[in-house]
């Protein structure tokens, strides 16, 4: 799969220019609200029809405003996951499943539609209505829906912004399923940083309308690039493998570049890839090696720098090929006396790390 | 009660006024939608100029509306004299025409109530069927249509109900002749008019209110039925 977009559109005062492409697997797009991330998603869809602008997938042109090619979305075979899981209220839960099944050709058969309600969990709600269902199961119903037309590109936009944690992560295992099963691309966007380590296998930054960063997720979304997006999610993306399960602990041994970090284990098999989100303000840093701390993950490692803004400072620590980043009170850094290429220790306590 | 008893020229009354009411009702239905769905939805040049000229029997009086009617479907009208010609249709004195004035005063009740329906419909549902791979008029069909069904059937009652009642425009356009343009209302003005005629006009009446009261209970009983179990198929 090759999906190559470039779009210039105005409206309302904001101006989006952006391009990228994409193969295989799932292309996040990220940035805070309002960068355009759903636009650009809008225009692939083909639901929006930029002023300028290009869109290929698979050597098929679908939009070029140079030669006034313009593909309408029904024709585009993209299914589309919104942020509202917009289930038809007339139909039940089945018929809104096989609402697309009709124009998707002869591809699914029955048997998709029960490896998707397997895949999906939603097995016990195919004969309710859409309104008696919660929001987390609604949107687990609109995913189904939109893999049952038979998409060749499964775009969706935030599926899980409109809903609370606890709904969010009882879906987020059926997406990464989704992704690791189902073998359909998928564009996702997302200002969640969370969402998208554990998603994403590229990266697309946007900020502003335009494209800022591109590539490896444990790359774009660490340290000052993701710290645009505020410092509640900014932090260090780690990719790791886990090495083992620890069935007594519950936990998970994961090991990073040379180092290895203690994170909670449910969901994780051995040998799974994973990446390890640390939030910069949940790193303790210690000059010398702490005893007596409750804290499992103790990572020795060389400042690497020190960033003064206001009352804090963000240390860029390097634990062995791994960049983690602490942010603490421009008091604590002075009290300790940090400096450029001291050895400290990095102390992340396990809990934080819950996926 | 033997004045209850309806007479042979009053049962045919009723049903033609039954069979005038259904007729308009049913065959300006499809474009009733159409109508509904171009000004709901559509963008186009002239759309306040179509609303305006839909509305407009609701707000002439119908003495006009008929004598345009007239002038235009009669025999000499333009489109009548055409009509008749290639296709051997004629309005003018028939219960046809009773039908098509009929249907032309309901017109603006059926148009607005489903327009309403349509325009109350979350036009995101559209387009993520759209996304799903159904073209626009399959879109209109499985989604569109379906759910503007309470505001469609609302619409045809009301149409139903003014054919019923329906009286200037029809006796101005095909006049008051016993068993082809005589309907409940014009039977009831023509009782009215002649001595001893006031038992029947008011068996007549006691039947109109009847239907218009049955009419309204349906109406209630179908919208029901649709916001119980109808919405799920």
């Amino acid at each position: 799969m090759t999906l190559i977009v470039e779009a210039g559109h105005g409206f309302g005062g904001f101006r989006l220019r952006a391009g990228f492409s994409a193969e295989g697997g799932v292309t996040a797009l990220f940035g805070r609200s309002g960068s355009g991330k759903t636009s650009l998603l809008r225009i692939i869809a083909g639901l929006v029809r930029p002023d300028e602008g290009k869109v290929v997938f698979n050597d098929q042109v679908l939009l070029d405003t140079s030669a006034t090619i313009f593909l309408k979305p029904h024709r585009r075979r993209f299914g589309y996951v919104f942020q509202e899981a917009r289930l038809f209220p007339h139909l039940s839960v089945r018929s809104n499943l096989l609402y697309g099944r009709r124009f998707a050709g002869n591809t699914p058969t029955g048997d998709d539609l029960a490896r998707v309600v397997e895949l999906l969990g939603i097995s016990q709600l195919l004969d309710r209505a859409p309104d008696a269902l919660s929001g987390g199961e609604q949107q687990r119903v609109a995913i189904g829906r939109a893999l049952l037309s038979a998409p060749r590109l499964l775009l969706m936009d935030e599926p899980l912004a409109a809903l609370d944690e606890e709904r969010k992560a009882e879906i987020l295992p059926y997406l990464e399923r989704l992704r690791d099963e189902a073998g359909v691309p998928i564009i996702y966007v997302s200002h969640s940083i969370t969402e998208v380590a554990r998603l994403a296998d590229q990266v697309v930054l946007l900020e502003a309308g335009k494209v800022v960063a591109t590539g490896d997720p444990s790359h774009v979304l660490s340290g000052c690039v993701a710290s645009a997006l505020g410092r509640r999610e900014a932090g260090s993306v780690l990719s790791g493998v886990v090495e083992g399960l620890d069935l007594e602990s519950g936990l998970a041994r994961v090991k990073i570049k040379q180092r290895s970090l203690l994170v909670p284990g449910h969901g994780l098999s051995a040998g799974k890839a994973v990446r390890v989100h640390v939030l910069e303000r949940d790193v303790i840093i210690a000059v010398s090696e702490p005893q007596g701390l409750s804290a499992l993950n103790i990572l020795p490692g060389r400042i690497t720098s020190l960033e003064r803004d206001d009352d804090t400072v963000l240390i860029t620590a390097n634990c062995g090929g791994d960049e983690i980043f602490a942010r603490v009170t421009s008091f604590s850094a002075e009290r300790l006396g940090l400096s450029l290429g001291q050895e400290v220790y990095a102390v992340i306590k396990s809990v934080a790390l819950e996926r | 009660m033997d004045w209850l008893t309806l007479s042979d020229e009053e049962w045919v009354a009723i049903r033609l006024s039954l069979k005038v009411a259904t007729v308009a009702m049913l065959c300006s239905l499809p474009l009733g939608i159409l109508v509904a769905h171009a000004l709901a939805r559509g963008r186009f040049w002239g759309k306040s100029i179509l609303n305006g000229i839909v509305h407009l029997p609701l707000i002439l009086p119908p003495v006009v509306t008929g004598f345009l009617l007239l002038v235009t479907f009669g025999r000499r009208g333009v489109v009548g004299a055409f009509l008749y010609d290639w296709f051997g249709i004629s309005f003018s004195f028939r219960w046809t025409g009773a039908a098509l004035a009929c249907a032309i005063m309901g017109f603006p009740l059926m148009v607005r109530s489903i327009r309403l329906s349509i325009e109350a419909i979350d036009q995101k549902l559209e387009e993520a069927a759209g996304t799903l791979g159904a073209g626009p008029a399959w879109v209109f069909l499985s989604v569109t249509l379906p759910l503007a069904l309470p505001g469609i059937i609302a619409g045809m009652i009301l149409s139903f109900a003014k054919a019923m009642g329906e009286f200037g425009a029809t006796i101005t356009f095909v006049s008051n002749i016993p068993g082809e343009t005589q309907t409940l209302a014009s039977a009831i003005y023509t009782l009215t008019q002649v001595p001893g005629g006031d038992a029947g006009a008011m068996r007549l009446t006691l039947v109109s209110v009847a239907i218009s009261f049955a009419a309204l209970l349906a109406s209630e009983a179908i919208g029901r039925v649709l916001s119980r179990n109808g919405r799920v198929s």
